[in-house]
C-alpha cells in the first residue's frame, strides 16, 4: 500500500533523488565541481583552449592505464591495485628497448614488442596467485604490486645497462631516476596527425591509439570468450555450470590487464616525455583505479564509456585545478584535491553495500 | 504457586502468511511443563516458521507479524526478539552451531552471560571492562554440563571437539539460563554417532524430570517415540495430528506426514517402460554437498522417462544430480549412452548433451545482473558454439545479438514469461518468471537428458503448474529423459513416472509413480541420518 | 625393541621440528637473513644493541596498537596512520604553545586523544559498512585521511587554525614547515630515568610505559569488552545471536587502536626528535605491520610475544641490510631498496598465507566418504 502511494505521488524531488543515488553522489560531485571550474577558469583568466589542450594531452596519456581495469573488473577480481605488475613490464620493455639501440618511431613499437613477453609471464603469474586467494585479491594485490616496484628498483641498479643515455654518467652503471626520451619515442603517438588550432592542440595520434585499443576492448568483450568473462565476474557459480573454466577465465583477464597496464605506461612515457623508474610506479593504480570508478564503474562492474568518462573528469580535475584555484585564492591545492577525490572515490566504491555484496 | 492445570505453552489459532503464501493455519498446541513434545513433518510442513514465531526471530516481524496468540503459564506474550523468549525461559538449539570456533566450550556455555567482576577502572569507563570472573565460570560451565548429563571437557576448545560435543556443548549453554522452562531442539541428532544420540535422548528424559519441556523436532521417528509424551504431525502449515506417543507407531506417523488431505490425482498418464534402454546408469555416486550428503548410490535411468527424486531435505536427494553435474566434489563412476561421463568436470556433461537446472536460482541458476537474453543463451553459447556469427573464417566467434533475442523472445512467448523485454534484467523478475528463465536456459541447449531440481521451489501455484506442465511437454515432444528432484512428493506423483527415494544419503527405493503416498512416506523415513 | 621406540621418537620429533619450521617460517627466515647480514655489516655489537634498543622503544608501542583489530577479527589496521596523523597534529599544536619537555609530551598525548577518537570513529564506521575487505579499506581510508591532513596542516593552518610561531610555518605565511622541530622534548621521556649499561642507553621510562601498555593488554584480553572482541572476530553472526553488539565492539576496538597509536607516535617522535611533517606517518603503519608479521603474526592471531620478537628481528634487519648490501654489492642503495623490499614482501607473504589457509579446508570431507564407502564395501 505504502509504496503504491509513494509511487503515485512520486514527486520532482523524489525523481531527482532516485537519479542521484542511481549515479552516485560523489560522482555527481566531482562533475559538478570540474564544471564550476571550466566555468570559473575564464574569471581568472585562464586560456580556455590551453585548459582543454591540457585536459585532453593528460587523458591521452592516461587512458589506457585506466582501460586496463577493465578486464579484471568483468571477469569478478575486483580493482587491480596490481597495475604495477604491468608498469614494470613496460618499464622493462621500453629500458631494453633503448638499451638495444632502437631509436625514434620504431622504439615504441619494439617496446611494446619487448614489454610483451614479460606482462604475460607477469601477469599468468599473478592470475595463477589470484586464483589461489579468490575473495581477498584487492588487498594482495596491491601488496604484489609493491613488492615488484621494491624488487624492481634493486633490479634497476644491478641489471646490466649500458645505455649512456640511460646510465647514470659518473658510474657508468645503474638506471637514472629519470630517462629522457628524446630522440626515442618522446610524443611519438601525439604528433602523428596532431590538430593545431591557435592554443589548441590535439594529440590525434596518441587518441586513435587508444581508441584502436578500446575498439579491441569492446569487440573481445562481444565475442564468445569476452562473454564468457563477464559472466565469470557476474556470477562465478553460474559460468562454471555452464561449462566455463572459471579460473582461466580469471587468468586470461588478469594477463590482458597486465598487458594494457604494459602499453599503457609506454604511452604515458611518449607523452611525458620522460621514463620514470625505481619508485615511480608505487603509486600509479590509485588514479587508474579511482578514474574508472568516478566513470561510473563499480567493483564488478564497468564499460568502456566509464573509462572514457571517468579518465576524462580525473585528468580534467587535475589538470585544471591548479591553474584555477591558483589564480583564485592563491594557493595551490590541486595536489591534495587530487588525493581527497581520488581516495574518496575509491573508498566510496568500497564501502558501497550494494558493489560489495558479493 | 504455578496451576497445575495452566499448561506451560499454549498456542492458540497461529496463523502466518509471507506475503499471501499462507504456511501456517490455525495452529493450536499446549505442552505442560515437564513434558516433551515430538514435532514431526515434512520439510515446509511450517515446522521452523512455528519455531521461528516461538522463538520472536526477526524474520517474522519483518514479514508482518502472525495471527493468534502465544501464552506461557496462561498469560499472552509477543516476543519482539529471540531475547525477550531467552527472558522468558525459552531456549533453542538451532540445526547449524552457533558456537565461536576458537572458544573453549565454558566460554560459549556462558558467552555474553559471563560473570564479572568489578574493577577500579570499569568504574570509570562502564562495565564492559568488567574482568571475567574465571573460577564463577567454569562453576557454572561444569553445573549445566551435570544437569545435561553427558560428560564434555568444559576446557575444550570447539575447533577440537568432534562434531557431537559441539551439539551438546549448545545444549549445556541452553541448560546454563537459569530461567529455562522449555529447550526446542530442531534435528539434534543428524550430526550425532548412535552413542551419542542415545546419551542425548537419555538427557531429554533427564530434563523432563527436572521440569524443563522439550519440543523435539527430529526426521528420526523412533527417537521421539522413546523419549516424548506426545507427538505432533504437522503438513502443509497445518497440525494433522496430535496424539500421545504411547498410542502410535512410526508407520502411523509416516503416514500423517505425508498424507493428502485433498488427494491430488496423481499423474493419469504413468508410463510402464520396463524395456526401453538405461540411457545413463550411476554406480556408487558419493557427493560432498554440504547439507545434501549422497552415500553410495547406484540408479539407473531409462531413456524417455520421467523419473523423480524424493525424500525430506538434508538426505541427499540434491546432491545427486549436483554430484553428477560436476557443481560438488562427487566421486564414483556415471555411463551415459553407454560412455563414462567424468565426474567433477560440468562441461563434460554438457557436452554429452546433459544439462541441469539447479534448485539454487539466485545463486547457479541465473547471471542476476544480467539481461535475459544472456542469461537464456549463455551455456548453449559456451558449450555448443550456437548463437554465434563466425568472422575471419572462424577466428573470431561474435556474438549473434539478434539470435540471442530471437530464442529468447521465444521462449518468453512459449514459457509466458512476465517481463518488460528480453532485455530486462534477470534481478527484476518474480520467483516463477525466473524458474522459467532456468528452464528456458536449459531447453535452449536441446538436451538428451535434463535434470531438474526442486523446479517449483517458492514460486506461487499458477506458475507451478505451468513449470510442470512445460517439463512434461518437453518430455513428450522431444523424448527427452527428465530427473525431476523435488521435496514435494505430490508434485512428483503427478509428472513423474517412477519415483526413486533418496534416505540418509541412499536410494531407499523405486517405486511407480501411482503407488499411495504412505509408501513413499515409509521408504523417506526408513534410513533417516 | 629399543631401537623401534627410538626410532619412533625421532619420528616424531623430526615431525616436531618440520611443522616448528612451517609454522614459524617467517621469523626464522629472518633470523637467517640477520646471521647472514650482521657479520658482513661490519657493525659493533654495542653498537647494534644500542640501535636496537632504541628503535624498540621507539617502535613497540606503535606496534602493540594493532594487536586490538586483530583480536577483533579486522586484520592488519593499515588505518593506524590515523592516530599517527592525530598524534602529530597534537604535537604540532604543543609546540606552537612552547610546551616542552615531559609537560609538553604529556599534553601533546592529552590532546590528540579526541582527535584520534574522532578519526577512529569515523575509520570504524566506514570498516563496517565494508566487511569482508577491512584491510584494502583501511588502507585507502588512510590515503583519504592523509589527503585531509595535508589539507589542514599545510592551507588551513594559519589562516583558518592559528598558528603563533613563525619557526613553524612556512616562509609563504601559512601551513607547517616539513619539519617541525622537537629539539625541546626530544628523548625528555627516553632520558627521564635512563640507565646506561656497558655503553647501551636503556630509556627505562620508555620501556616502564611499554610494560605497562603490555600489560593493560593483558588485563584487557580478560575483560568483558576484550572477550567480546574476540568473539566478534571469530564469528560475527554468533557473537550477534548472543547478543553482543558486533559493530559498536567493532568500532571501539578500531577507537583504541587509533588512541593508543596517537601516543604511541607521539613517544615515537620525542625520540625522532622532530616530525617530518608530511612524511613521518606515511610509511608508519607499513613498518609496524611488517615487524609484526616478521614476529611470527598472522592476519588473525598475533600476541605481545610477536610484537617483541618481530621488532628485534625486523630492525636489525633494517640496520644491517644497507651496509650488508652495500658491502657485497658497492652500491649503498642496493640495501635500502632491499630493506623497502623485504616489508613488502612479508606483508605480500603474510596476507597470501592467510588467504590461502582460508580456502585449504575444502574437499577432506570428500575424501572421508570415499573412505567411509570402501570400508562399507568391504563388509
Amino acid at each position: 500500500m505504502n509504496r503504491q502511494l509513494s509511487g503515485e505521488n512520486a514527486t520532482f524531488m523524489d525523481r531527482v533523488k532516485a537519479a542521484v543515488n542511481s549515479f552516485g553522489l560523489p560522482r555527481l560531485i566531482i562533475a559538478c565541481f570540474l564544471l564550476l571550474l571550466f566555468i570559473a577558469a575564464p574569471f581568472v583568466g585562464a586560456d580556455f583552449a590551453t585548459q582543454i589542450t591540457n585536459t585532453v594531452n593528460r587523458f591521452s596519456w592516461n587512458a589506457v592505464l585506466v582501460l586496463a581495469m577493465v578486464p579484471m573488473i568483468h571477469s569478478g577480481c575486483g580493482l587491480n591495485f596490481g597495475l604495477p605488475l604491468g608498469i614494470i613490464s613496460g618499464l622493462l620493455g621500453a629500458t631494453l628497448s633503448i638499451e638495444f639501440g632502437f631509436t625514434g618511431p620504431v622504439s615504441f613499437v619494439m617496446a611494446i614488442v619487448i614489454a610483451t613477453p614479460f606482462a604475460l609471464i607477469l601477469g599468468a603469474g599473478y592470475g595463477w596467485l589470484l586464483n589461489k586467494i579468490k575473495g581477498g585479491e584487492m588487498m594482495i594485490a596491491t601488496y604484489v604490486g609493491f613488492s615488484s616496484v621494491s624488487f624492481m628498483c634493486m633490479m634497476w641498479l644491478l641489471l646490466p645497462y649500458k645505455s649512456p643515455t640511460m646510465v647514470w654518467g659518473f658510474s657508468g652503471k645503474g638506471l637514472r631516476t629519470t630517462i629522457s626520451l628524446e630522440g626515442f619515442y618522446d610524443k611519438v603517438l601525439a604528433n602523428f596527425l596532431q590538430i593545431n588550432i591557435g592554443n589548441l592542440s590535439i594529440p590525434t595520434g596518441t587518441l586513435l591509439f587508444f581508441a584502436l585499443l578500446a575498439f579491441l576492448m569492446w569487440a573481445f568483450l562481444h565475442t564468445k570468450t569476452g562473454t564468457a568473462m563477464t559472466a565469470v565476474g557476474s556470477n562465478p557459480t553460474f559460468a562454471k555450470a555452464a561449462g566455463v573454466n572459471v579460473n582461466k577465465m580469471r587468468l586470461l583477464s588478469v594477463v590482458m590487464s597486465t598487458w594494457l597496464a604494459a602499453v599503457g605506461i609506454l604511452v604515458y612515457e611518449q607523452g611525458f616525455g620522460f621514463i620514470q623508474i625505481y619508485t615511480a610506479p608505487f603509486y600509479m593504480a590509485l588514479p587508474a583505479v579511482s578514474a574508472i570508478l568516478i566513470g561510473g564503474a563499480s567493483v564488478n562492474k564497468a564499460s568502456i564509456a566509464n573509462v572514457i568518462i571517468g579518465t576524462f573528469l580525473f585528468q580534467g580535475i587535475v589538470t585544471m585545478t591548479p591553474t584555477v584555484m591558483n589564480s583564485m585564492i592563491h594557493m595551490d591545492m590541486s595536489e591534495v584535491i587530487r588525493i581527497i577525490i581520488s581516495n574518496g572515490m575509491i573508498l566510496y566504491a568500497l564501502t558501497r553495500k550494494t558493489e560489495g555484496s558479493k | 504457586m504455578i496451576n497445575a492445570n495452566i499448561p506451560l505453552l499454549e498456542l492458540r489459532n497461529i496463523k502466518k502468511d509471507f506475503f499471501g503464501n499462507q504456511v501456517l493455519t490455525d495452529i493450536n498446541l499446549s505442552l505442560n511443563e515437564g513434558e516433551g513434545l515430538g514435532l514431526c513433518g515434512e520439510n515446509g510442513a511450517g515446522k521452523s516458521t512455528l519455531m521461528k514465531i516461538l522463538f520472536g526471530m526477526d524474520v517474522i516481524r519483518e514479514t508482518g507479524g502472525y495471527g493468534g496468540d502465544v501464552l506461557i503459564n496462561g498469560e499472552k506474550v509477543n516476543f519482539a526478539t529471540p531475547f525477550d523468549a531467552l527472558a522468558a525461559g525459552i531456549g533453542m538449539v538451532h540445526q547449524e552451531f552457533s558456537l565461536i570456533p576458537g572458544f573453549t566450550a565454558t566460554e560459549n556455555i556462558l558467552l555474553n552471560r559471563e560473570p564479572k567482576k568489578t574493577n577500579v577502572i570499569s568504574q570509570v569507563f562502564g562495565e564492559r571492562l568488567n574482568t571475567l570472573d574465571y573460577n564463577e565460570m567454569n562453576g557454572r560451565a561444569v553445573a549445566a554440563i551435570e544437569k545435561m548429563g553427558f560428560s564434555i571437557d568444559p576446557n575444550m576448545v570447539i575447533n577440537d571437539m568432534p562434531v557431537g560435543h559441539k551439539q551438546f556443548t549448545e545444549i549445556a549453554r541452553e541448560l546454563s539460563k537459569d530461567k529455562l522452562k522449555l529447550l526446542i531442539l530442531d534435528e539434534p541428532t543428524a550430526v550425532l554417532t548412535e552413542k551419542e544420540a542415545e546419551a542425548l535422548l537419555e538427557s531429554i528424559r533427564g530434563m523432563a524430570a527436572k521440569g524443563i519441556s522439550v519440543i523435539f523436532i527430529t526426521h528420526r521417528l523412533h527417537e521421539i517415540l522413546s523419549v516424548c509424551d506426545k507427538v505432533v504431525v504437522m503438513r502443509d502449515g497445518y497440525v494433522v495430528k496430535d496424539v500421545p506417543a504411547c498410542e502410535t507407531n512410526v508407520t502411523e506417523i509416516a503416514k500423517w506426514m505425508v498424507g493428502r488431505s485433498v488427494s491430488t490425482a496423481a499423474n493419469t498418464d504413468i508410463r510402464e517402460l520396463s524395456d526401453a534402454k538405461t540411457v545413463m546408469s550411476i554406480k556408487k555416486l558419493w557427493v560432498d554437498m554440504p547439507g545434501e550428503i549422497v552415500r553410495n548410490v547406484d540408479l539407473d535411468i531409462m531413456e524417455g522417462e520421467i523419473l523423480g527424486i524424493g525424500g525430506l531435505a538434508g538426505q541427499g536427494k540434491l546432491g545427486i544430480p549436483n554430484g553428477v553435474m560436476g557443481l560438488y566434489e562427487a566421486g564414483g563412476s556415471v555411463e551415459f549412452e553407454g560412455r563414462p561421463i567424468p565426474l567433477n568436470s560440468p562441461r563434460s556433461c554438457l557436452d554429452a548433451n546433459i544439462a541441469f537446472v539447479s534448485e539454487d536460482r539466485r545463486g547457479v541458476g541465473l547471471l542476476l545482473d544480467e539481461t535475459l537474453e544472456w542469461n537464456v543463451a549463455f551455456p548453449a553459447m559456451q558449450v555448443q558454439d550456437k548463437f554465434l556469427r563466425k568472422l575471419l573464417g572462424g577466428l573470431i566467434k561474435w556474438r549473434d545479438e539478434k539470435a540471442i533475442g530471437e530464442v529468447t523472445n521465444k521462449y518468453i512467448n512459449e514459457l509466458m514469461i512476465k517481463c518488460t523485454g528480453s532485455k530486462q534484467k534477470a534481478r527484476e523478475l518474480s520467483g516463477g518468471n525466473q524458474q522459467k528463465i532456468c528452464l528456458a536456459k536449459a531447453f535452449a541447449l536441446q538436451p538428451k537428458f535434463l535434470f531438474v531440481s526442486e523446479p517449483t521451489r517458492g514460486i506461487d501455484v499458477g506458475a507451478k503448474a505451468l513449470v510442470l506442465d512445460a517439463l512434461k511437454k518437453f518430455n513428450r515432444e522431444y523424448g527427452v529423459t527428465v530427473v525431476m528432484i523435488s521435496s514435494e512428493l505430490e508434485e512428483l506423483r503427478q509428472v513423474c513416472d517412477r519415483i526413486a527415494i533418496v534416505s540418509g544419503g541412499r536410494i531407499a527405493g523405486i517405486l511407480p509413480a501411482s503407488e499411495s503416498s504412505e509408501e513413499f512416506g515409509m521408504l523417506m523415513v526408513s534410513q533417516v541420518k | 625393541m629399543n631401537n623401534k621406540n627410538t626410532n619412533k621418537e625421532s619420528v616424531s620429533f623430526g615431525k616436531k621440528v618440520l611443522s616448528f619450521v612451517q609454522n614459524n617460517s617467517v621469523p626464522l627466515m629472518f633470523v637467517l637473513i640477520c646471521i647472514i647480514c650482521i657479520p658482513i655489516s661490519g657493525f659493533s655489537v654495542s653498537y647494534l644493541v644500542n640501535e636496537i634498543v632504541t628503535r624498540m622503544g621507539r617502535n613497540i608501542f606503535l606496534i602493540l596498537c594493532l594487536l586490538f583489530p586483530i583480536m577483533a577479527g579486522m586484520g592488519l589496521n593499515f588505518g593506524m596512520t590515523l592516530g599517527a596523523m592525530a598524534g602529530e597534529i597534537a604535537l604540532i599544536f604543543v609546540a606552537d604553545w612552547q610546551v616542552w619537555g615531559i609537560p609538553g609530551v604529556v599534553l601533546a598525548m592529552i590532546l590528540s586523544i579526541p582527535f584520534s577518537v574522532l578519526l577512529g570513529m569515523l575509520c570504524g564506521k566506514l570498516l563496517n559498512m565494508s566487511k569482508g575487505r577491512e584491510m584494502i579499506t583501511s588502507y585507502i581510508i588512510s590515503f583519504f585521511i592523509n589527503g585531509v591532513y595535508q589539507l589542514i596542516v599545510l592551507y588551513m593552518m594559519g589562516p583558518v587554525i592559528p598558528i603563533k610561531h613563525f619557526s613553524l610555518k612556512l616562509p609563504r605565511g601559512y601551513g607547517i614547515r616539513n619539519t617541525v622541530s622537537l629539539l625541546n622534548m626530544r628523548q625528555c621521556v627516553d632520558n627521564l630515568l635512563a640507565v646506561n649499561i656497558g655503553g647501551v642507553k636503556i630509556p627505562v621510562l620508555t620501556f616502564i610505559i611499554i610494560a605497562l601498555f603490555c600489560l593493560f593488554i593483558v588485563w584487557f584480553r580478560k575483560t568483558k569488552l576484550g572477550q567480546d572482541m574476540r568473539a566478534v572476530g571469530q564469528d560475527m553472526e554468533v557473537a550477534r545471536d548472543a547478543g553482543i553488539k558486533v559493530e559498536r565492539t567493532r568500532i571501539i576496538s578500531i577507537v583504541m587502536s587509533t588512541v593508543f597509536s596517537g601516543i604511541g607516535m607521539i613517544i615515537y617522535l620525542q625520540n625522532m626528535g622532530n616530525i617530518a611533517t608530511y612524511s613521518s606517518h606515511s610509511q608508519i603503519g607499513m613498518f609496524c605491520i611488517a615487524a609484526l608479521l616478521v614476529g611470527g603474526a598472522s592476519v588473525d592471531r598475533a600476541s605481545i610475544g610477536n610484537v617483541f620478537l618481530g621488532v628485534i628481528l625486523f630492525h636489525t634487519m633494517f640496520i644491517v641490510a644497507p651496509s650488508a648490501g652495500a658491502k657485497i654489492t658497492g652500491d649503498s642503495m642496493i640495501g635500502e631498496y632491499f630493506r623497502v623490499f623485504v616489508s613488502y614482501a612479508v606483508i605480500t607473504v603474510a596476507l597470501i598465507m592467510y588467504e590461502t589457509k582460508k580456502r585449504k579446508q575444502k574437499s577432506r570431507l570428500g575424501q572421508q566418504l570415499a573412505r567411509e564407502q570402501l570400508e562399507e564395501e568391504k563388509k
